[in-house]
C-alpha cells in the first residue's frame, strides 16, 4: 500500500483495541445516504511508472531559450540553494509554532527579514506572502489601515504597474469599498511623468510606484514619492529585488522614503516553474509594523538568557484575532524564503549586482540589435532595467510562433493588456544568456522576417 | 550565530561571480543605489555549513512524529519532489506559448479532473495559493453569485465558533459581517441556533466537515437544507478532507463551494510554513465565477481558460497560475495513490486516530468528545491534569519535544480547555503511535511527581522555553551591525 506501513497483523490488533470488526466500522457516523461509491480515477502507479509519465511530459515541454520576463525571470541559481532547501528538515517541517523545536526555520527567517529589509532599505520585513501580486493587494489593504488621516480609501495605481498585479489587487480589495484609480503613463518615456501629476489631486490614501515598471522602464521615484507625501498619502513601492542591487531602494526614495515596499521574490532563487511557487515579500517603516499582514519573526531569549527566535506580534493574525485580523493569510511561502535566504548568502551583494548589471547590459544589447533591423523600433526613450518594449511591423503572434519553432520563447505580446501598444512585444534577457545566444535570437528573427 | 556574524568584509564567492564588468552607464545617477546592501559576505561552504546546521535545529516529518492536528503532517514522498523538479518543468516560463506547454497543461488538466472526482464538485480551479486564499476565492464567489442575482441584502456569513480563524477573517475580507453559532456538547453544530441565525441577510455558511473538533457533522444534510432554504450557500473548508477521501464527497453533502489544502491532503511539502495550494471546486451554479486561469482540453490539445471564456469570473488571485510546482507534486502524489490508494488514506488515518484515542482513553486521559468516533483527528483535554498538577497543556507540549515527538496542535479549538488536537495521519506505524502514548503517560507521571520540572521543559532543544513577551515588547526583527 503506497505510503501506508500497516501489516495485516497490526491492523487486526489495532481494530481489536478499538473494538471494531473492520475499518469500515470506523465510518459508522457518516449517514449511509451520503456514502460515496468509490472513485472513478485511474488505479495507482508505481514510482517507476509515474517517472516514465512525468519524464515524458517534461521532455515534451523541453528547455527553450527564454527571452521573456513580464514578472518571472530566469536567473542562475547556485546548485547549493535547492540541495539545502530540500533537506527534509526544511522541506517537511511546518509553521514554527513550537519555537524550541523550530529554531532552524526561525533563525533562517530572521536572517531573511534582515536581508530583505536591507535590500529595500526599509525598517522591517515580514516572513513572506504568496506572491508579488497578492503582496500588492495586501499592501493596499495595509495602507488603508495605516493612513488614518485619509478617509477616501482611494489608491492611485499607475498603468505602468504589472497589469496582472493590478487585476489581482482589484479582485482582492474590491469588496471592502477600496477604489483603485489608474494613472496613465507618458507615451514617449513609458513612465509616469511627475510633471503630469495634478497639483490638487484630492484626498487619496496611497500611491503605488513600480521600480522598474512593467515595461522595464525606470520611474522618477524621488519626485513621485515627494508628490504623494506632500498630499498626505503613503507610498507603496513595487520593486524587483534583483534590481535593488543596482537601483535606489524604496527606503531612500524622495526625502522620506517609501512607507511600504512589496514585490515578488522569484528572482532570488526560485526557478521559473510555470509561474510558481514564488514568494511575495513586504517591508515597511517601523511605525506601521503592527498593520503588517503575515508572520513576523522576532529575536528573544530563553529561560537561561540564551538568544532564540519566535513568531511575534501574533495578535495581528487570524488564529488569534479572527475577524479583526490584518489578513486571512496563514500558510505563507516558507520553502521559497528558505531558498532565497541561501541564495542571497551565496551570491552576496556583489553577486546580485553582477547578475543585475549583466541582465541590464544583455537586454540593451538585444534591443539595440533588434531595433537596428528594418521594421523594428524601440517604443520608449527612457532607460530600462532588464526589459524592453519593441514595436514590430510584422504581427507579434507570427514572430512568437516562428521563434517557438526555433525553440525560443520570443517575448511578451503587449496588445492584450495595452491596446495602444498593439504590435509591440517586450523582451527580457538575463545574465543566463551570452552574446552568442543574443545573436542566435537576432539571426532567427532575421530569417523569419525575410 | 547568525550568517551575518560569519561575514567578513571583502570575502566573495568567486564561483558565482561573472566579472563581466557589464555596461550600466545609461542608468542615471539619481536612480542608482548609493551604498551596497548589507548581505552576508561568506564563502559557499560557510553558507552551506550554516544552513545545514540550522536545518538540524528543526523537527520535521522526515525526522520526527509530527501529530499537529488540522495540519495533516504526513510523509511527503521524495518521488513527488524529484519529478516536479525535472528540468523541463522548472525551465517552463509561465508565458511560454501553449504549443510549448502541453506536458505541463496536461498534468494540470488531469489534476483538475482528479479533484473533481474526489470532491464530487462540478468544476475545479487550481489557482489559489494556499487554503486561506482558497477560502477567499470561495466566499468571493458566493458574493459574486448573490451580486449577479441582484441580491444585495445578504450581508452575513455564518461561522461555527470552533472554526479556523481564517474563516471569519476571510468573510471580513469579502466585505461580510460574521455571525457565530455555537457548537453543542456532542461536537455537532447547534441546529436550533442555526435556524435562528439564518434569514434574508444570510449570504452563506462556512463549515468544516469533519469539523474542527474532530468529529463528523452528522446533520449536514439538514444544515444544507436550512441554509439553502434561506437563500444562502454552503462553503466547505477542506482542511479535514484527509478523513473522508473516497468515503463521502462534499458535493454530495450539499456544499456549493469547497477549497482543498493540497499541502495537507495531497502531501505537498509544508516547507517550514508553506507554500500551500488551495484549489477550489464548485457546484453547477458557481461555475461562471471560478477564478482564472484554468485548463481546458479540446481534442488532444490543452489550453488556458481566461477572462475571455469566463466573463463573470471573480478574477485572478496570483500573477500567473498559482503555485504550479506544488500542484505538480500533488498530481504526482495522486497518480501514485490512484483510486484505491486514495480511499486507503482516509481509512488508515481514521484507524490511526481511533487507535490513539482509545489507547489514551484507556490510559486515563480525558477526551473532549468521548462518545464520538474520532475522524482522522481527535481532541484530548488536559484540564484535569492541569488542575491536579499545575502543568498545563503547553507544558505537556514542550515536554513532548524532549521525548522526540512534535507537539499536537495546542489550545485549538478555543472552546475546549487545555486541549491537544491530535492528528497522527495514515503514514505513521503502530509502534510510533504506541511510543507517543507511552510518553504521554510518562509526562503525566512527571507532572504528578515534579510539576516544576515539566513546567520548565524543554531541556534538550537548541534553546529552552522562549520569552514571547519580550519578543513582542522589545521588537527585534532584524540584525543590525554594531
Amino acid at each position: 500500500m503506497p505510503f501506508i506501513p500497516h501489516t495485516e497483523e497490526e491492523i487486526k490488533s489495532m481494530l481489536d483495541a478499538i473494538g471494531a470488526s473492520s475499518i469500515e466500522d470506523l465510518f459508522d457516523e457518516i449517514p449511509a445516504e451520503l456514502r460515496a461509491e468509490g472513485l472513478k480515477i485511474e488505479p495507482g502507479m508505481s514510482e517507476l511508472e509515474i517517472s516514465r509519465l512525468m519524464n515524458g511530459r517534461a521532455a515534451e515541454d523541453g528547455t527553450p531559450g527564454v527571452f521573456v520576463g513580464a514578472g518571472a525571470y530566469e536567473h542562475h541559481i547556485p546548485a547549493a540553494v535547492w540541495e539545502i532547501a530540500t533537506r527534509g528538515e526544511y522541506y517537511s517541517a511546518y509553521t514554527p509554532y513550537q519555537a524550541e523545536a523550530s529554531q532552524g526555520t526561525l533563525q533562517l527567517l530572521y536572517e531573511f527579514q534582515t536581508m530583505i529589509a536591507n535590500l529595500t532599505a526599509m525598517d522591517v520585513s515580514n516572513a513572506s506572502l504568496y506572491d508579488g501580486a497578492s503582496a500588492l493587494a495586501e499592501a493596499v489593504l495595509m495602507a488603508v489601515r495605516a493612513n488614518r488621516k485619509s478617509k477616501s480609501k482611494r489608491i492611485l495605481i499607475p498603468r505602468t504597474v504589472n497589469p496582472v498585479y493590478r487585476q489581482v489587487a482589484h479582485a482582492i480589495v474590491r469588496n471592502q469599498g477600496i477604489v483603485l484609480e489608474e494613472l496613465d503613463y507618458d507615451r514617449e518615456g513609458g513612465h509616469i511623468d511627475p510633471a503630469s501629476l495634478p497639483a490638487e489631486p484630492g484626498d487619496f490614501t496611497a500611491l503605488v510606484i513600480p521600480q522598474p515598471n512593467f515595461f522595464g522602464v525606470l520611474e522618477e521615484v524621488d519626485a513621485l514619492t515627494n508628490w504623494a507625501h506632500s498630499h498626505g498619502a503613503l507610498v507603496i513601492g513595487v520593486v524587483n529585488p534583483m534590481a535593488m542591487a543596482m537601483l535606489a531602494p524604496p527606503g531612500e526614495w524622495g526625502s522620506e522614503g517609501a512607507d511600504i515596499a512589496v514585490g515578488d521574490g522569484q528572482p532570488l532563487g526560485a526557478p521559473l516553474s510555470s509561474g510558481g511557487p514564488y514568494f511575495g515579500f513586504m517591508t515597511c517603516r517601523q511605525q506601521h509594523v503592527r498593520q503588517m499582514p503575515g508572520r513576523i519573526i522576532g529575536k528573544t531569549v530563553d529561560l537561561d538568557g540564551k538568544t532564540g527566535f519566535s513568531l511575534t506580534l501574533q495578535a495581528r493574525e487570524q488564529h488569534i484575532r479572527r475577524s479583526k485580523a490584518t489578513s486571512n493569510i496563514c500558510t505563507n511561502q516558507g520553502l521559497l524564503t528558505t531558498a532565497a535566504t541561501i541564495f542571497m548568502s551565496i551570491m552576496g551583494a556583489e553577486g546580485l549586482e553582477q547578475a543585475a548589471a549583466t541582465s541590464h547590459a544583455n537586454t540593451n544589447e538585444l534591443s539595440d540589435k533588434l531595433a537596428a533591423q528594418s521594421g523594428v523600433s524601440k517604443v520608449f526613450n527612457r532607460p530600462v532595467f532588464h526589459e524592453s518594449v519593441l514595436k514590430f511591423d510584422k504581427p507579434v503572434a507570427d514572430i512568437q510562433g516562428a521563434m517557438a519553432e526555433q525553440n525560443i520563447v520570443a517575448g511578451y505580446d503587449m496588445a492584450a493588456e495595452y491596446p495602444e501598444l498593439a504590435g509591440c512585444m517586450m523582451v527580457c534577457v538575463t545574465e543566463t544568456k551570452t552574446s552568442a545566444d543574443i545573436d542566435n535570437y537576432v539571426d532567427n528573427f532575421k530569417r523569419i522576417s525575410a | 550565530m547568525l550568517i551575518f556574524e560569519r561575514s567578513q568584509a571583502g570575502r566573495t564567492n568567486g564561483v558565482q561571480l561573472n566579472n563581466l564588468d557589464s555596461n550600466t552607464a545609461d542608468i542615471p545617477d539619481n536612480l542608482r543605489r548609493k551604498k551596497r546592501a548589507i548581505l552576508p559576505e561568506v564563502s559557499e561552504m560557510q553558507a552551506v555549513r550554516h544552513y545545514t546546521g540550522l536545518s538540524q535545529k528543526n523537527f520535521s516529518i522526515d525526522t520526527n512524529f509530527y501529530p499537529l492536528g488540522s495540519c495533516t503532517m504526513k510523509y511527503n514522498p521524495r518521488g513527488s519532489n524529484k519529478l516536479a523538479m525535472l528540468p523541463g518543468f522548472l525551465a517552463r516560463h509561465p508565458h511560454a506559448p501553449e504549443s510549448m506547454s502541453q506536458g505541463f497543461l496536461a498534468s494540470m488538466y488531469d489534476l483538475q479532473e482528479i479533484l473533481k472526482d474526489v470532491t464530487g464538485m462540478k468544476e475545479v480551479s487550481l489557482t489559489p495559493m494556499a487554503g486561506a486564499q482558497g477560502e477567499f476565492a470561495g466566499v468571493a464567489m458566493i458574493r459574486a453569485y448573490h451580486d449577479a442575482n441582484n441580491d444585495d441584502a445578504r450581508t452575513e456569513i455564518i461561522v461555527p465558533d470552533a472554526a479556523h480563524g481564517t474563516n471569519p477573517a476571510t468573510a471580513v475580507m469579502c466585505g461580510y459581517k460574521v455571525k457565530e453559532i455555537p457548537t453543542m456538547d456532542n461536537g455537532d453544530v447547534d441546529i436550533e441556533a442555526l435556524k435562528e441565525a439564518v434569514g434574508p441577510q444570510t449570504a452563506g455558511i462556512m463549515l468544516t466537515n469533519p469539523s474542527t473538533v474532530g468529529v463528523f457533522e452528522r446533520k449536514i444534510k439538514e444544515i444544507a437544507k436550512i441554509v439553502h432554504d434561506a437563500g444562502g450557500l454552503l462553503y466547505y473548508d477542506g482542511a479535514n478532507l484527509n478523513a473522508i477521501l473516497g468515503k463521502v464527497k462534499p458535493g454530495d453533502m450539499g456544499f456549493d463551494v469547497i477549497h482543498m489544502n493540497l499541502h495537507k491532503t495531497f502531501s505537498t511539502p509544508h516547507g517550514g510554513g508553506g507554500p500551500g495550494a488551495g484549489p477550489v471546486g464548485v457546484s453547477e451554479r458557481l461555475i461562471p465565477f471560478l477564478p482564472v486561469p484554468m485548463v481546458a482540453k479540446e481534442g488532444d490539445n490543452y489550453r488556458w481558460l481566461t477572462e475571455k471564456d469566463r466573463p463573470q469570473t471573480i478574477g485572478r488571485l496570483s500573477a500567473f497560475a498559482g503555485n504550479a510546482g506544488i500542484l505538480m507534486r500533488a498530481y504526482i502524489y495522486a497518480k501514485m495513490l490512484g483510486r484505491d490508494g486514495m480511499v486507503r488514506v482516509s481509512e488508515f488515518s481514521t484507524l490511526n486516530a481511533n487507535y490513539m484515542m482509545v489507547k489514551l482513553k484507556e490510559a486515563g486521559f480525558e477526551m473532549a468528545y468521548p462518545e464520538r468516533r474520532a475522524t482522522h483527528e481527535f481532541i484530548l483535554t488536559l484540564k484535569k491534569e492541569a488542575k491536579e498538577t499545575g502543568a498545563i497543556a503547553m507544558d505537556f507540549a514542550k515536554r513532548l519535544l524532549d521525548y522526540g515527538h512534535h507537539a499536537p496542535t495546542t489550545y485549538f479549538p478555543l472552546l475546549v480547555p487545555e486541549c491537544f488536537l491530535i492528528e497522527p495521519t495514515e503514514t505513521e506505524d503502530m509502534a510510533t503511535l504506541d511510543s507517543f502514548i507511552e510518553v504521554m503517560v510518562k509526562i503525566r507521571e512527571e507532572a504528578h511527581t515534579d510539576a516544576e520540572m515539566v513546567k520548565g521543559a524543554p531541556y534538550t532543544m537548541p534553546v529552552k522555553r522562549l520569552d514571547d513577551v519580550k519578543a513582542a515588547r522589545e521588537l527585534d526583527l532584524k540584525w543590525v551591525a554594531e
